[in-house]
């Protein structure tokens, strides 16, 4: 009769012990590069930051007056992620609504749940080289080429995929029975839906779409070939539509210098982007957490 | 109004005139005829799966919203067919209420819970007055006339089903529909809901599914009773039927099918 201690040396506790220990190794493999990533941008980016970052255009590299600022390119960033979120907002959530709430399942809405995942799996440099030969190759926004406008158009693509599915969810996870409570009252589809199901699920979809912007903020590649780049302070809303900087790409073209000022000013931006994406995420973990603890019980 | 049949007598609201209802391929009630009367409250009892909440939920058009739900037959509701190509369900639902199994307040105030319904129908009469009268008339008011701005999940179970209630006097509906609605309620909430639907009785017929034969003794003036049989040209499944139809009274003493008489003693269910 075998005891009933806990053996060590029993060759299934050795392997139940060899086997915790290679799967929490791997577990601490796969955190180091974002941890490593994080300190090593705070460091080389944390000790650059001025006051003028802020407020200054950024000079034109080899020159002896010293890097500059990033403040046309944190404006940029701004407003070429409002120009896309303001694209990929509407249409994200209405064709949300349209999967969870109208279809019913039908080959259409397969259909449509298929293409947006293949949708958020296109390469965003892909979705770059769209807008460029839609819009900027054609000059059909009154004639200008690369743009702001175009910038954002091309992070739009990226968000929407985001979007629709975290609406599409979230608007899933809302019980039926609080649709059934209004459309028993005599509310038609279309307001219970704005009145209720909308609101109910109003946390997720916000949710989903702060991290859409926070995937947005970051990418480069689109931006390159639509929104190019610009040394030159925002001053007007005519701006839209000439190049424009962004955070992302000041840091690709900047950190490829020779110059020690420039390589400077791209660790200050990656600092400032960083961190801003990290708080995005952070901002949208409480606000998930805020909606798990409203949830009814 | 669409079609007006005349040969409907004037105490008869509501009429299910050889109603048939399929999910898909499966059947889940066939060949009902029955006849509700107004101001009376009529229970629908039988066992599991007897397609007594189908055929409630189609007397206001509640199944378009399961996919695939299919009626045929005719539903007469005011000489109307409900299930007419031309009528609006969302109307149909204005006039027929629902009370469902699960209390499903909305996730707002007390006060917006019955104000909402009441809102989308156009009312345009002193709206404090209606909730107040409404909340009334669902014996809520003296429990919940200070809190009205609390949220509808702030009170318990029972008030948030009779929340629900007064929700669906609001809209002033000519039917109310229940299903099952102290199936989730403990006893002495129960009680309550049924001393309101005794109150509820002098202005509204109302229609309830129930599991609990006490209940359906304790409330209703009539009473339906479906049961489940295998058909043979059936796939193999049972499919729902109406067995017995008559006053409470009769069913409960002296019915007349042998079905109904095992499943009210107790034999299967």
């Amino acid at each position: 009769m075998n005891s009933l201690y806990y053996q060590k040396r029993l060759s299934r506790n050795i392997g139940d012990k060899f086997f915790t220990s290679v799967s929490a190794i791997c577990a601490l493999i796969a955190i180091l590069p974002l941890i490593f990533l994080v300190t090593y941008i705070l460091y080389k980016g944390g000790s650059q930051i001025t006051p003028e970052l802020f407020t200054l255009e950024p000079n034109p590299p080899g020159d002896d007056l010293g890097a500059g600022g990033i403040n046309p390119a944190l404006i940029g960033t701004l407003i070429i992620t409002s120009v896309a979120s303001i694209i990929a907002i509407p249409v994200g959530v209405g064709g949300g609504i349209y999967l969870a709430e109208y279809s019913k399942g039908g080959s259409f809405s397969r259909f449509i749940r298929f293409g947006v995942n293949v949708l958020a799996g296109v390469p965003s440099i892909i979705a770059g080289v769209f807008i460029y030969a839609l819009i900027v190759s054609t000059k059909i926004l009154f004639g200008s080429m690369y743009s702001g406008l175009a910038g954002g158009m091309a992070l739009s693509i990226l968000m929407l995929p985001t979007v629709i599915k975290t609406t599409d969810e979230g608007l899933k996870l809302v019980p039926n029975e609080l649709r059934y409570a209004s459309l028993g009252v005599g509310a038609s589809m279309y307001t219970t839906i704005l009145k209720v199901t909308l609101p109910s699920a109003f946390r997720s979809i916000a949710t989903g779409v702060v991290l859409g912007i926070a995937r947005a903020a970051g990418e480069t590649a689109p931006l390159i070939f639509t929104a190019l780049f610009s040394y030159y302070y925002i001053t007007g809303i005519g701006d839209l539509f000439y190049e424009m900087g962004s955070l992302a790409v000041l840091i690709y073209n900047f950190a490829l210098e020779p110059y020690d000022a420039q390589n400077k000013l791209a660790w200050a931006a990656s600092f400032i982007l960083v961190l801003s994406i990290l708080s995005v995420n952070i901002f949208s973990r409480i606000l998930a957490a805020f909606t798990e603890k409203t949830k009814r019980v | 109004m669409i079609k007006t049949n005349k040969k409907t007598p004037k105490n008869i609201i509501l009429s299910l005139e050889n109603v048939s209802i399929r999910y898909g391929t499966f059947e889940a009630v066939r060949n009902v005829f029955c006849k509700f009367k107004k101001g009376n409250i009529t229970s629908l009892i039988g066992p599991s799966g007897c397609g007594k909440s189908t055929v409630l939920r189609s007397l206001n058009r509640m199944n378009d919203l399961i996919p695939n739900c299919s009626l045929k037959g005719t539903v007469l509701f005011d000489g109307t067919n409900i299930y007419d190509k031309r009528v609006d369900p969302v109307e149909v639902r204005r006039r027929i209420g629902m009370v469902f199994q699960q209390p499903n307040p909305f996730p707002k105030s007390i006060y917006e819970n019955i104000a909402f319904g009441a809102r989308i129908n156009g009312f345009t009469g002193d709206m404090d007055e209606l909730v107040e009268s409404s909340l009334r008339k669902a014996a809520l008011w003296d429990e919940c006339k200070d809190k009205l701005n609390d949220s509808g999940y702030s009170l318990s179970g029972g008030q948030q089903q009779r929340l629900c209630i007064a929700r669906t006097i609001a809209i002033e509906p000519e039917i109310i529909l229940m299903d099952e609605p102290c199936s989730a309620l403990d006893p002495i909430s129960t009680l309550k809901i049924e001393e309101t639907m005794h109150e509820l009785k002098k202005n509204y017929t109302i229609i309830i599914v129930t599991h609990n034969m006490q209940q359906a003794l304790r409330v209703s003036d009539m009473t339906a009773f479906f049961n489940a049989i295998e058909y043979e040209d059936g796939d193999g499944g049972k499919v729902g039927y109406l067995a017995e139809f008559n006053s409470t009274r009769k069913i409960f003493n002296s019915p007349k099918e042998k079905t109904t008489q095992e499943y009210i003693s107790g034999k299967f269910g």
